[in-house]
């Protein structure tokens, strides 16, 4: 059987325009093997959340610089525990305080990252993830 | 005479003797842009080069050892600090304290829904009013942003593009309650719109009608504020973005040929508009490329103005800018050793002959600048000025073999994407087939690739890493209180004013979106009642659109 690739859908919600993180974690995650849906700019936690049940990802991946990651991210959240999505990984990157990211990554997100990342890292967290969570779900099927 | 064929040969003699006798300890050296350096520059590198012809003198044309003919022996560039958080009056403080400690010109930063033609209470606006600039909704906020500041003695410029005109209103009117006529303002509005579909994507409406709004604003201004700079032609966001120094160069300066083409069809003389054209560009890390750019950009400008646009003006010819050191190249790591990376990128801006400066303060990777980080930014400048002897002489690095063949191949780079952006039909067709938006993406990916691989070192990042580290400088934090507040002070507001009055003024702007009349007196007309800015650009986005991209990655 053919191993599904893994799918990521990046996005920049909030009204910040700033996507040179976004676009190059994209490009380092598609030059990876993985299947990138780039949903670009100006994305509302609705609609990051549809686009995300829409394409059946693996994970979503936010970069938010504004300083509105308290906002956004318990709002993402929110919405993906409503509906139903709890195999999906929620991870990003920013300008986030030490602080907020342990808020964050409590509330139930995946690891965030900052600036200075190498992006082989944040390759290497998505396919591990993948990989153990893919397992999980292959292994319920098993049981039941 | 120097014979450069003689030295030529000469210097390939002495470059194989370098390669037999010693290794060099990289495989390549390349600038932060990725072009590659030689070991040694000398006089054949530069022989083409005519010194009155491609040179000249401060003052003059070309204008390559810079725009004015005494330079830093007359005035010092202008310290400018890029503010602004907060609430107005938050806002307001930073701003007296920035000047009691030396700066000489404000410039303000705003919020995302202010940039963005959202009011504080508008649902996009939630989690972000105040948190990456100041929050404008009416002119009562630019009043407590400006309360008690001189804006007859002090140079203001804002950072903002597609409501520039808007806040250019609202300053227009605080100058008036100050008793400050228009005539006697000055200042600076980014209002650079193409920049902003190019790398920064702060755009509301598509491109016809920004740039509408523009040539509205240039022709309004060079009668009513002739003191005012309308627009900041601005190359840091697309080299933020990710681009070189070759890129950000060309594509500033054909964004720069498009508000004057743009100028002239709307029916102005050149020489009316031109002189308040002025240009903003990032210094970024390679010390000399910076400088290079600086003194190729002033070239051609100069050139185009007089030889294609047919500028008569000598100061049509000008091209006046300010710096901004390179945010990117700030770590979150090590924090203070941003200090000394600011400081270098400052050193060149200064030796490129900038007639501003802001530079970053050392906490801008972790948030909005603290105090103390913002000082330590601002004495770094006056270190600069007043220390080290590099403002008692004009571009003291003309002659260098390596800044004169650094100026010259960049701007025949730069003539090279010039043919390039024609051939696609211009810059705005050039932006909807996502032309630039890839070269930068691609030139930004390039480099955190060197990164990865240590082919480019980053202290802190990716070498001389301290594991564990704990920051240990203070934060600035903007508490939710100020969105809160700041909702209920524009609710308060749309309650005192007289309603009727907005809603007339609102529809004068609506039949001069539609019939085409000068939007300026409008705006101004609006901002006096107390109209917000959401509801100015809620009229436009129902007249003009909306612009959507095309993502590219």
């Amino acid at each position: 059987m053919k191993e599904r690739k893994i799918r990521v859908l990046i996005a920049k919600p909030g009204l910040d325009g700033h996507d040179r993180g976004a676009k190059v974690i994209a490009a380092s995650l598609r030059d990876a093997g993985m299947e990138v849906i780039y949903a670009g700019l100006r994305q509302t936690p609705e609609m990051i959340v549809e686009a995300s049940l829409q394409e059946d990802v693996d994970v979503i991946g936010l970069s938010i610089l504004s300083g509105a990651h308290m906002t956004i991210f318990p709002r993402v959240l929110e919405l993906m525990r409503e509906n139903g999505m709890d195999d999906v990984l929620l991870t990003g990157g920013g300008i986030i305080s030490e602080e907020d990211i342990q808020k964050l990554e409590k509330m139930g997100t995946g690891k965030l990252f900052g600036p200075g990342t190498n992006t082989n890292d944040i390759v290497a967290y998505i396919k591990e993830w993948c990989e153990k969570n893919r397992r999980a779900v292959e292994k319920e099927e098993v049981d039941s | 005479m120097d014979d450069p064929e003689k030295i030529k040969k000469e210097k390939e003699r002495w470059q194989e003797k370098m390669r037999q006798k010693s290794k060099e300890r990289r495989q390549k050296f390349v600038t932060t842009s990725s072009e590659p350096v030689e070991p040694l520059y000398t006089p054949d590198d530069i022989a083409d080069t005519d010194y009155l012809r491609d040179i000249g003198f401060p003052g003059e044309f070309p204008y390559t050892r810079g725009v004015y003919t005494n330079m830093y022996r007359g005035k010092l560039w202008t310290m400018r600090q890029f503010a602004g958080f907060g609430s107005p009056r938050d806002t307001n403080k930073r701003f007296h304290y920035l000047l009691k400690h030396g700066e000489t010109g404000l410039s303000t930063a705003f919020d995302l829904p202010t940039l963005m033609g959202y009011d504080s209470d508008h649902p996009r606006s939630l989690g972000e009013v105040g948190v990456c600039g100041v929050a404008v909704d009416t002119l009562k906020d630019m009043e407590i942003i400006f309360d008690g500041i001189p804006l007859d003695k002090v140079s203001t410029s804002m950072t903002i593009n597609s409501p520039a005109s808007i806040l250019l209103a609202f300053y227009i009117v605080v100058g008036e309650k100050h008793g400050v006529s228009p005539k006697h303002l000055r200042g600076t509005i980014q209002n650079d719109i193409l920049k902003e579909y190019i790398a920064q994507k702060e755009y509301i409406f598509p491109p016809e009608p920004s740039m509408r709004i523009i040539t509205d604003t240039m022709r309004f201004c060079k009668d009513e504020v002739p003191g005012w700079n309308t627009i900041s032609v601005s190359g840091y966001h697309i080299r933020e973005a990710g681009s070189t120094a070759v890129q950000e160069l060309a594509f500033t300066l054909a964004d720069g040929f498009v508000y004057v083409e743009y100028g002239i069809k709307a029916g102005m003389a050149v020489d009316e508009f031109a002189p308040r054209l002025s240009f903003f560009f990032n210094s970024h890390l390679d010390f000399f490329e910076e400088i290079a750019k600086f003194r190729a950009a002033r070239r051609i400008w100069a050139r185009r103005m007089k030889e294609k646009y047919g500028a008569k003006d000598p100061r049509s010819w000008l091209l006046r800018f300010h710096t901004q050191t390179a945010g990117c190249s700030l770590t979150a790591q090590q924090p203070e050793n941003n200090i000394v990376r600011t400081a270098c990128e400052a050193l060149a801006a200064v030796l490129g002959g900038t007639q501003s400066l802001h530079t970053n303060s050392m906490d801008e990777t972790l948030a909005l600048p603290s105090e103390k980080a913002v000082k330590i930014a601002l004495r770094t400048q006056q270190i600069l000025a007043d220390e080290i002897g590099v403002a008692h002489t004009i571009d003291p690095l003309a002659g260098s073999y390596y800044i004169e063949s650094l100026t010259n191949k960049m701007e025949q780079q730069a003539e090279v994407y010039f043919q390039r952006i024609e051939s696609l039909g211009g810059v705005i067709p050039a932006i909807e087939k996502g032309f630039f938006q890839k070269e930068i993406a691609d030139a930004a990916f390039r480099y955190q690739e060197e990164i990865n691989r240590k082919e480019r070192i980053i202290v802190g990042v990716n070498d001389y890493i301290e594991e564990g580290e704990k920051i240990d400088i203070p934060i600035l934090k903007i508490e939710p209180e100020v969105e809160k507040e700041q909702v209920r002070n524009l609710k308060k507001i749309k309650e005192m004013r007289d309603n009727e009055q907005v809603k007339s003024c609102l529809q004068k702007l609506r039949n001069a979106a539609g019939e085409g009349g000068n939007l300026m007196p409008r705006f101004i007309e609006c901002a006096r009642v107390y109209a917000s800015l959401g509801e100015m650009i809620q009229v436009l986005r129902e007249e003009f659109g909306e612009y959507r991209e095309t993502a590219v990655f």
